[in-house]
């Protein structure tokens, strides 16, 4: 009897701390969506039920001279791109370290190691003075481009499931004489879908949420992505603006990611785990 | 004998092949950009001019610039708060999740929420919460009879900023830590239940002894990601001409690069950073062989 007493109070302690954390977690994201639905004039005020409501907001965002469609174009093409690139070049590198047999191959990932813990700040001032050189600053090229030559984490993630998948399959079809580009694309590709997506959805979710390149390679509005483009809109609605609308441009643009995460919960948890897991 | 399958006659080619790219990336991308960022911090340069060798001046400047000794003790400042902020806090929600309860996904789900959204976009609203007139803070402290706070002045903004970037990242810090705790044998718990051990013994002698991988992993990630942040200190606390209440080191690289066209003095900055990232690796990596336990 104690101990089920015990118990129920520490369920109790438990649940009350919870729901307070989770009253904090949320509490930003209502008021987000409650202030895109109310009439600019009530925009500060402290109600969480909009009354009366309105879809105005949303709409204006197409009437406003920030372009949103572009901003949300650009943003998907950008994001796609580097998803893409990632997906692909890591798993080539993946693969080479977790199931081909080569010289320099413990050296090699080692140092592909090391790259992670390099702060990225590092490498923005040399490549921003390259990607100037070739002349494509203000396009969309310096932001993909790089997503297309490997990277630390991604070929980490896929090289830790990569060795989970068992050496016979590979033993057997290399007997039936399957080359090395073959046990790639048709065994280890299709084997490894949950890394793969888990993958591609940290990457596209990186590249959406991307602030700090956008703002060097495509640093003028319009044409820039959604990020940028709400960074500026912000500065503009602080000088005396309305912040139902830029509440409604806010939500609009974590609401692709917040779909794909309801979908793809397991994969986002998994692929976290994974990283953070096994060594 | 180290496993692997060996490449066969054209094969080595085709290796090349899947090799390439990250190969590329790692001469051109990381270790040429660091070389090349080394290069360009002794010297001045604002990329319309030709660049001028200066030896250490922009290194000498790192300890007598004011503005970038602020910068510095900023970002030492909100690593020492945000690091300990991240790893307790998420530590402390999974360890109450992994109680068993009910509805644990739909709390998995709320507090991994800021970890999707864009900080951009989050930090609109934060913008509004903390807001010294109209915001809801002000606004439930007034109802308590409370005084207005000005959260994001410059001697609170530091605070108000950490906040909201621990908020952020309490989610993945949490299924981290949910991970590692998940992974424990019950049958520790219930062997040491046999033996007596109480409910505080075995949270310190088994759970905490067995998640030091977690805590490990997530501090280092914590210090990483401490180091670089930007977006939520952009969002909150710019000011005009690339300014901010709380500039911090990637702020100050940011601000000499691309509005003072100083990419040398910008470049030093971003060596000075990595070495101290890179110093704090060392050290972790020493703690972890001591006291992180592996099964």
């Amino acid at each position: 009897m104690k101990t089920s007493k015990k118990k129920y109070i520490l369920d109790l302690v438990t649940y009350t701390l919870l729901i307070l954390g989770a009253v904090i977690m949320i509490t930003p994201f209502l008021w987000m969506v409650a202030t895109s639905f109310k009439l600019p004039a009530d925009q500060f005020t402290k109600t969480l039920i909009p009354n009366p409501a309105t879809i105005n907001n949303f709409k204006e965002l197409f009437g406003t001279h920030l372009d949103f469609p572009l901003l949300f174009y650009n943003s998907f093409l950008i994001s796609g791109l580097i998803t893409i690139g990632q997906i692909l070049t890591c798993a080539m590198a993946a693969f080479c370290f977790a199931v081909v047999n080569f010289r320099y191959r413990n050296l090699l990932f080692t140092l592909l190691l090391i790259t992670m813990m390099i702060p990225s700040q590092v490498t923005l001032i040399p490549n921003f003075i390259l990607f100037k050189w070739l002349h494509l600053i203000g396009t969309k090229a310096p932001l993909w481009v790089p997503a297309f030559m490997g990277g630390a984490f991604g070929t980490f993630l896929l090289r830790q499931y990569f060795l989970t998948i068992p050496r016979d399959l590979v033993d057997a079809a290399r007997v039936d004489g399957a080359s090395l580009l073959r046990i790639f694309w048709n065994i280890y590709m299709p084997l490894s879908k949950p890394a793969l997506a888990a993958l591609a959805i940290f990457t596209f979710q990186g590249a959406w949420n991307d602030l700090l390149h956008p703002l060097i390679y495509l640093p003028a509005v319009p044409n820039t992505t959604l990020t940028v483009g709400l960074a500026f809109f912000q500065q503009q609605v602080t000088q005396g603006g309305k912040y139902t609308v830029l509440m409604a441009g806010g939500l609009i643009s974590i609401l692709p990611l917040i779909l794909v995460f309801f979908v793809a919960q397991k994969q986002f948890i998994e692929g976290i785990s994974l990283s953070g897991l096994k060594r | 004998m180290v496993y692997g399958l060996k490449p066969l006659g054209r094969e080595r080619f085709w290796l090349l092949v899947l090799l390439g790219p990250t190969l590329i990336g790692l001469i051109l991308g990381a270790f040429g950009s660091i070389l090349a960022t080394i290069v360009l911090s002794f010297m001045n340069w604002d990329l319309l001019s030709p660049p001028v060798w200066i030896g250490l001046e922009n290194y000498i400047s790192l300890f007598t610039s004011e503005k970038y000794l602020v910068a510095l003790t900023n970002t030492i400042k909100f690593s020492a708060m945000y690091v300990p902020g991240v790893v307790i806090i998420s530590m402390f929600v999974a360890i109450l999740l992994n109680r068993k309860i009910k509805g644990i996904t739909i709390f998995r789900t709320i507090y991994f929420l800021p970890c999707v959204t864009s900080a951009v976009a989050t930090a609109l609203i934060w913008n509004m919460i903390y807001g010294k007139d109209t915001g809801i803070l002000n606004y439930i402290i007034h109802s308590f009879g409370g005084e207005s706070i000005c959260w994001l002045c410059t001697d609170r903004a530091m605070i108000s900023v950490v906040m909201v970037n621990i908020w952020g990242a309490i989610g993945e810090g949490m299924i981290i830590f949910l991970a590692g705790l998940t992974a424990i044998p019950r049958e520790y718990y219930e062997a040491a239940k046999v033996d007596g051990a109480n409910e505080i013994h075995r949270f310190f002698r088994i759970t905490i002894p067995l998640i030091t991988p977690s805590i490990f992993f997530q501090t280092l990630i914590s210090t990483i990601n401490a180091f670089q942040a930007y977006d939520y200190i952009y969002m909150l606390t710019r000011r005009g001409q690339g300014d901010s209440s709380v500039p911090v080191v990637v702020f100050s690289i940011y601000r000499n690069a691309w509005h003072f066209f100083n990419y040398g003095g910008a470049s030093a900055q971003a060596i000075e950073l990595a070495i101290i990232v890179i110093a704090l690796m060392v050290i972790y990596f020493w703690f972890e062989k001591r006291y992180v336990v592996y099964e």
